[in-house]
């Protein structure tokens, strides 16, 4: 078998493989990956939705909360029970999610996720982490 | 017709998806198995050709590229389009990879008419397959990067880089990616272009637009995952890190189907990549016009497939193996037989 320009090739194909390789690289001797463990309020059991809808579309239910807040005026939610919420980040949500660093930043930074939440509202100081 | 076929072929990919992961329920099989098996056939089948490439004799330098080549010394070389060393035909290849100027240089005929109806052939400037080409390469790029925040843990700094850049819009929620909406222009482009072109349609094939249908159906489920169906992010970074770290558990049941439709056109891709026209990811790279400098007044070519055992054979002596019956044809001749003699 004889390669024309070998080392050249061989070389490029090493960077290839160390490139599409690197992730696998990158985790070995790694613990098994798990989802974060998120630190629940104690004083509530239930959202004010289901634990799936939460999980998965908070971002959507915050994002209506804010155009209602603060485009219409309408400051009250009622959820799928019937139960009413006053929509607001810091007096609603925060209540019971006391810790940022504890609860909302568990999956958003093993989901690379940056929410602009706290360009407008102010981190409450004594959560800081 | 044959962009139909393909648009069947892909569809019948999805409903496989759905129906496999979804009515059968072998999630463990479209989250682990066909993954892994494509990425070994993508790698393995990769090298396989590049290395079957790398056997084919370099043919001997094609010099008609366009730039002026080197020259006496008060003509300027173009060094950049008509390199003579290796440096100078590193960068016309970086130029190539990173910039497409192969499709910058691209042209279409047009038929005008002079002043007295005349017809004149022209040849003008069409820059929008470059242009598209960019943007389509460029958002898979970023698209593939961005990906990695699955891939990795700790997420790397770099990659929430780009992740940060890449929604800084900050539109809709969840955030708008520009990338999407990008290679859904660039890709939709390159599929148009083929079927409103008639010449293009003409000489297009399944084998054209099968990877793009496949590639515009992967970035509609991507985007179809994030930005309708809302998928549960951490259930399916605990299936991906499960498959990079070789550390197996079954799929969490709150994953939605639409991750194993993403991941079986992904898995499509792969495996159909090395055999197809897709491998211009590395033949690029083995372009001759591209990667041989013109050095041909400066190196001597040795034709590769040459036998050393067949000496070269000059025309005097020729002339001494046939002297006498090329006299006696009457053939004109460098010696006579009584000079030779």
């Amino acid at each position: 078998m004889k390669l024309y320009n070998g080392g050249k090739i061989i070389t490029g194909l090493v960077i290839f493989l160390g490139i599409f390789l690197a992730p696998l690289a990158y985790n070995v001797g790694k613990a098994a990956y798990t989802q974060p463990k998120l630190k629940m309020p104690e004083n509530e059991k239930e959202c004010i939705e289901s634990k799936d809808f939460m999980r998965t579309k908070h971002m959507q239910l915050l994002n209506d909360w804010r155009d209602f807040a603060l485009r219409d005026g309408t400051r009250f939610y009622v959820n799928s029970k019937g139960k009413q919420f006053e929509m607001s980040l810091q007096k609603t949500c925060m209540k019971c999610h006391t810790n940022k660093a504890e609860f909302c930043d568990k999956c958003h930074l093993d989901a690379s996720v940056t929410p602009y939440c706290w360009d407008c509202h102010i981190q409450p100081e004594g959560l800081k982490k | 017709m044959k962009a139909i076929y393909s648009l069947i072929l892909v569809l019948a990919l999805v409903v496989l998806a759905t129906l496999g992961a979804g009515a059968a329920k072998m999630q463990i099989i479209f989250a682990y198995c066909v993954p892994g098996t494509a990425f070994v056939i993508f790698l393995v089948g990769f090298t396989a050709k590049i290395i079957g490439w790398a056997k084919s004799p370099v043919p001997f330098r094609i010099p008609t590229t366009g730039g002026q080549q080197q020259s006496l010394d008060w003509i300027a070389q173009n060094k950049w389009d008509n390199p003579s060393t290796g440096p100078q035909t590193a960068m016309r290849m970086l130029l190539e990879v990173l910039t497409f100027r192969s499709l910058f240089r691209n042209t279409k005929v047009i038929l005008r008419h002079d002043d007295g109806k005349n017809p004149i052939v022209a040849y003008v400037s069409a820059k929008w397959l470059w242009l598209f080409a960019l943007l389509f390469h460029y958002s898979f790029l970023v698209i593939a990067l961005r990906h990695m925040r699955l891939f990795l843990q700790p997420v790397p700094q770099f990659i929430v880089a780009v992740e940060f850049v890449d929604s800084v819009l900050q539109i809709y929620t969840p955030i708008v990616y520009q990338t999407d909406l990008l290679i859904l222009a660039g890709a939709g482009f390159l599929l148009a272009r083929r079927l409103y072109d008639a010449k293009l349609r003409y000489i297009s094939l399944v084998n054209d637009y099968f990877p793009l249908l496949l590639i515009l159906a992967i970035a509609l489920s991507g985007m179809y995952m994030r930005y309708i169906a809302k998928v549960d992010v951490m259930a399916i970074k605990d299936v991906v890190m499960g498959l990079t770290t070789f550390k197996f558990k079954t799929p969490p049941a709150t994953i939605d189907v639409s991750f194993y439709v993403h991941v079986f056109l992904v898995s499509t891709l792969l495996a159909y990549f090395p055999f197809s026209k897709l491998m211009h990811f590395g033949g690029v790279f083995l372009s001759p016009t591209r990667n041989l400098p013109n050095d041909t007044r400066m190196h001597h070519h040795e034709n590769p497939w040459n036998n050393p055992a067949i000496k070269p054979h000059s025309y005097e002596a020729y002339e001494d193996d046939f002297r006498e019956p090329m006299f006696e044809a009457g053939l004109p001749l460098e010696k006579n037989p009584e000079e030779a003699a």
